[in-house]
């Protein structure tokens, strides 16, 4: 490949073990293809990379405008890691609103690269800058480079015979080319896009291939950039490797789910924003049986998985909060029906339609709590990427197992960030047991797609006498039969009344209706034993423990190891200078007392969750709300967690816990 | 039951729940005709569902042998929807109320008739909120004072069927509660009609809104005040079938037969019309000005909705084969380490 000699540098080249880069543009500029492109050649150079797509609301604000500005921010590097960093080293920024909408996320004296061409009068007056900070001195403690990226991506793309608005929307190849140069990033992956993505439009393939190249020599020529850099390979653990982000990790964890549960997936769902990519995914794969659903609205959308959790199917929902608001009628008739059920909540700023972009994690009590009467249900929160193919397997043996809606929840980080995710062993995957009481004649009739009753679980479920099915016996879970409609002789109706405990009747008893609440209770109380106990890791007792959940693990174990290194005397590396001087050796003494414990499970909390907050002097329990978690801690264990709560719009950085790690250590 | 030494009875189709609904109530009439109807149609008790909202008339499943679900208030076609899409074997029922279906369930039943679903909706327009004791319903009439309407009504009514013609359902008819004949006709043509079929039912609360439709209920005044539509014939109607509906423009009009006017003059029933246009102006004859029709105003074919939703899947397969996970997880670009 020609390529390879493009690439062949001659400028001096150093050494780094990490860098954070910031595309930041117009809606209209193409950074959310820059940041995915970058994100994932890096991966594909064996980086560890973690990713914060932050893009408003509006497709298309007005042009040059503060609303319309789009960033995404790679953090890639030679060792593992866990957040997508706090401040940038480099921040393109593709016109004046970019530039003041980013610049607080520029570490000092990090590298700018900024588009001069855009910073003429009309950029400046559409950004509501008065004075032009490329001339005013204001950027002076930065690295400035400019480039006439407009003309040059123009004048580059000449050849291809693309109009003018397309070779100016080219510019976001031309900023990537430039990026690579400095990293010394294989072309290729990005080419290869490329030539797939426009394989129709053969003059915009030739373009975006020019104007990356031109990106490219810039570097190689400019005499503003004096070097290049490298980042190594990390040391991740043997294994095929691919990108993957969290919607997409749901999606193939829910298909992986009904294979292995041998069960056709049924996915009911109302378009919002940050659940939608989940549906669209999903909607892809119907070789697999998938029968996704997109309902008139949310309500819609969660009864016809429940009817087709009815019917046997693997029933799915998901939305975001304003959704979910919708969902939780039914939601409390699954509870009542006790049949299985995922619902997925991809929790984003609130209240209301809120900060629909934007990460929050301020729904953890809305899917807690927010039904009518006694109706608790397990749940689960998806800690990054990858986990979320995880914990969706784990959320629907639970459900399968005792007979219960679950709720996963994830959030707008989670679900638009990516990682590099180790492939797991498909054959290794553990199968998902689930059974239907079959009639006493033989097997049902049902459809080649859904799998045989085996007859199994239910085993007290049919009386003696064949008949008077009993549709809520228990088994050693309290779960009920799933028994399906078209098995002989199990005829029975299920209601959103409250039932009498076995048969399933109509009852308006007291005495059941108190016996059912707390059974139904205990059933979810028992999904306990089913999850494994929190770990700590650091000290076992001590100081302070930080607890996070969901979304913030990367952040918090990033700011726990921090402070620990910092007290050990194992001082800084690439990202330290991220944090300014936060961190700096000053904790000598205490700082080894800090230790991190993740919670994947919020309903019901592990079983040992009391016994190790109690080891402890102090907790922390830093989420992106104003204290949900804590809340739940301290009036299920009388113990006086700290909260930390922000609700910014964007994940926490790492500086905002080190500070009060720092501070309670003091 | 023991399917295989005798046919099933009417008998057969009765749950051993106790019956809870007024005495007197009209819910009981349509029960009975539905436990008629349901071992002519050939289909297995197993295999047929009832899936109800809230409502005394939603009440309807618990009183049959064979699966059933009473969901919540408006969203019984919303489940049926699901139902139906996994399991396109089963045969699936709605049964819903005139507040149930047209007022909170508006959304979905509205969706479920012009995506096709084969469900069969019978709705019992009883013009009142039976369960909560007795407040107006989207199809209560002008005036009508009710518990929440003390001076009277000022909504104006939902006709059903036009509801159910302008959402593209596929089938669409009418009948009454102690009609019984009627009734069970058109329940067996429901059953047999392949997609989504809506079935208004006009249903006396003798509690709430006694009398409601005593008009197309008095034997005596009935073959006056209803028409019963014939596919194919002229419609025509009275006691001593001496009148008929005659299109004056796009209004129908009665006019007397005899005289020189005979059913050639006439408008002639077609249930299979393409477009609605003729069953519309059915639907809309309103007593006491005209005689309303009952029976069927609409039958014609179109894909089913969990039949297209299937296909897809099983075009897929044949396409690119049945999916494997190993493949999936492993799409786009993936690099080896170590
Ligand atoms: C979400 C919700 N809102 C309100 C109710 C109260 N409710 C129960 S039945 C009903 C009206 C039923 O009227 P209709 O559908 O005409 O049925 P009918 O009782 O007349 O057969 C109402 C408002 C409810 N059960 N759930
Ligand atoms: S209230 Fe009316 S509709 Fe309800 S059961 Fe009584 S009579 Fe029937
Ligand atoms: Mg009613």
């Amino acid at each position: 490949m020609s390529d390879n000699a493009l690439q062949a540098a001659t400028k001096p080249i150093e050494e780094l073990d990490s860098v954070v880069v910031r595309f930041a543009g117009d809606s209209g500029d193409g950074m959310q293809l820059a940041g995915t492109q970058l994100t994932n050649t890096s991966a594909l150079a064996g980086n560890d990379v973690a990713t914060f797509p932050d893009f408003p609301a509006e497709i298309r604000a007005p042009k040059g405008t503060l609303a319309g500005v789009s960033g995404f921010q790679v953090h890639f590097a030679s060792r593992d890691i866990y957040t997508p960093g706090d401040l940038v080293d480099v921040l393109v920024a593709m016109n004046p609103a970019a530039l003041s909408e980013n610049l607080r996320f520029l570490q000092p004296h990090g590298t700018l690269i900024v588009d001069e061409d855009a910073f003429d009068a009309r950029g400046l007056k559409l950004a509501r800058v008065e004075s032009n900070p490329l001339e005013d001195g204001s950027l002076d403690e930065y690295q400035v480079i400019r480039v006439p990226l407009t003309s040059l991506t123009r004048e580059a793309v000449e050849g291809a015979g693309v109009g003018r608005k397309l070779a100016t929307r080219c510019r976001n190849f031309f900023a990537m080319g430039l990026i690579y140069w400095l990293y010394g990033r294989d072309l290729e992956p990005t080419l290869r896009w490329v030539r797939h993505r426009f394989r129709d439009r053969p003059e915009v393939r030739d373009a975006d291939v020019e104007a990356l190249r031109t990106g490219w020599n810039f570097g190689e020529t400019t005499e503003a950039l004096a070097r290049s850099y490298r980042v190594p390979p990390a040391a991740l653990e043997p294994g095929e490797y691919r990108n993957i982000t969290g919607n997409q990790a749901l999606a193939c964890g829910l298909i992986a789910a009904a294979e292995l549960s041998g069960k056709q997936l049924f996915y009911g769902s109302y378009p919002i924003t940050p659940a939608s990519d989940i549906l669209h995914e999903l909607a892809r794969h119907k070789r697999f049986g998938v029968r996704t659903f997109q309902a008139e609205d949310e309500i819609a959308a969660v009864t016809s998985a429940i009817g087709a959790a009815y019917g046997g199917a693997m029933a799915v929902t998901a939305s975001s909060g304003p959704g979910i608001a919708l969902k939780t009628e039914a939601m409390g008739l699954a509870v009542m029906f006790e049949l299985p059920l995922l619902v997925l909540s991809v929790q984003r700023g609130g209240p209301s339609t809120g900060l629909p972009t934007k990460p929050e994690q301020s729904d953890l009590l809305q899917v807690m709590f927010g039904r009518s009467g006694e109706a608790p249900l397990p749940v689960l929160a998806a800690s990054g990427p990858t986990d979320c193919f995880d914990v969706v397997l784990e959320a629907w043996r639970i459900a399968t197992r005792l007979m219960t809606p679950v709720v996963v929840l994830s959030d707008a980080f989670v679900a638009n960030g990516a990682e590099p995710w180790r492939l797991p062993d498909v054959a290794g995957l553990e199968p998902i047991e689930v059974s239907h009481p079959g009639a006493s004649g033989g097997q049902p009739a049902l459809p080649p797609s859904l799998p045989r009753a085996s007859g199994g679980k239910a085993g007290g479920a049919a009386s003696s006498a064949g008949t008077g099915f009993r549709p809520y016996a228990r088994d050693e879970w309290l779960a009920r039969p799933w028994a399906l409609p078209g098995t002989p002789g199990l005829m029975h109706r299920i209601g959103s009344l409250e039932k009498q405990d076995g048969t399933g009747n109509v009852s308006y008893d007291p005495d059941n209706h108190e016996h059912m609440v707390k059974l139904r209770a205990q059933k979810v109380a028992n999904a306990v034993n089913l999850i494994p106990d929190l770990e700590v890791t650091g000290p076992e007792s001590g100081k302070l423990l930080v607890l996070s959940w969901g979304g913030t693990l990367g952040v918090c174990r990033e700011a726990v190891e921090r402070v620990r290194a910092a007290g050990g005397g194992a001082h800084g590396n690439g990202t330290g200078g991220a944090h300014g001087n936060g961190t700096g050796g000053a904790h000598g003494n205490g700082t080894g007392a800090v230790a991190h414990a993740h919670l994947r499970h919020l309903n019901p909390l592990p079983a040992n969750t009391g016994a190790v907050l109690a080891r402890y002097e102090r907790v922390l329990v830093p989420e992106l709300n104003l204290g949900q978690l804590a809340l739940l801690l301290r009036a299920r264990y009388l113990v006086d967690v700290v909260s930390l709560g922000k609700v910014r719009g964007r994940p926490f950085w790492v500086k905002d816990v080190t500070g009060v790690i720092e501070e309670m250590l003091a | 039951m023991n399917a295989k030494a005798r046919k099933p009875t009417a008998g057969d189709f009765a749950s051993d729940q106790e019956i809870r609904w007024c005495p007197g109530c009209g819910d009981f009439s349509i029960l009975a005709q539905m436990k008629k109807v349901l071992p002519e149609i050939g289909v297995a008790p197993e295999n047929l569902v009832f899936v109800s909202g809230i409502g005394c008339s939603s009440r309807f499943p618990y009183y049959l042998n064979t699966y059933g679900v009473h969901g919540i208030h408006g969203r019984a076609p919303a489940i049926a929807t699901g139902l139906k899409t996994v399991r396109p074997d089963l045969q699936v029922w709605v049964v819903t109320g005139d507040g149930d279906a047209l007022s909170i369930g508006g959304n979905h039943l509205m969706h479920a008739m012009r995506r096709n679903v084969d469900i069969k909706i019978l709705l019992f327009n009883n013009r009142i909120y039976g369960l909560t004791k007795g407040q107006y319903s989207p199809t209560s009439l002008p005036g009508h004072v009710t518990r929440s309407t003390p001076y009277g009504s000022v909504d104006a009514p939902l006709h059903p069927l036009s509801i159910a013609l302008g959402s593209e359902a596929t089938f669409v008819a009418r009948s009454v509660d102690t009609h019984t004949k009627h009734l069970g006709a058109v329940l067996r043509r429901a059953a047999a009609h392949r997609g989504a079929a809506l079935v208004e039912i006009y249903q006396n609360c003798n509690v709430y809104n006694d009398g409601a439709f005593e008009y197309a209920k008095d034997v005596k005044l009935r073959s006056d005040t209803l028409v019963e539509l014939e596919h194919g014939q002229p419609i025509v109607f009275g006691a001593k079938r001496d009148k008929g509906i005659r299109l004056n423009g796009l209004a129908p009009e009665v006019v007397p037969l005899g005289n020189g006017t005979d059913a050639s003059d006439l408008l002639v029933h077609d249930e299979t019309a393409a477009e609605p246009t003729l069953a519309t102006v059915l639907a809309r004859m309103r007593h006491p000005a005209l005689p309303e029709a009952i029976g069927v105003l609409r039958a014609v074919e179109r894909p089913t909705f969990d039949a297209l939703v299937n296909e897809q899947v099983e075009a897929a397969r044949a396409r690119e084969g049945k999916g494997e996970l190993a493949d999936l997880l492993r799409a786009g670009d993936t690099w080896t380490v170590g």
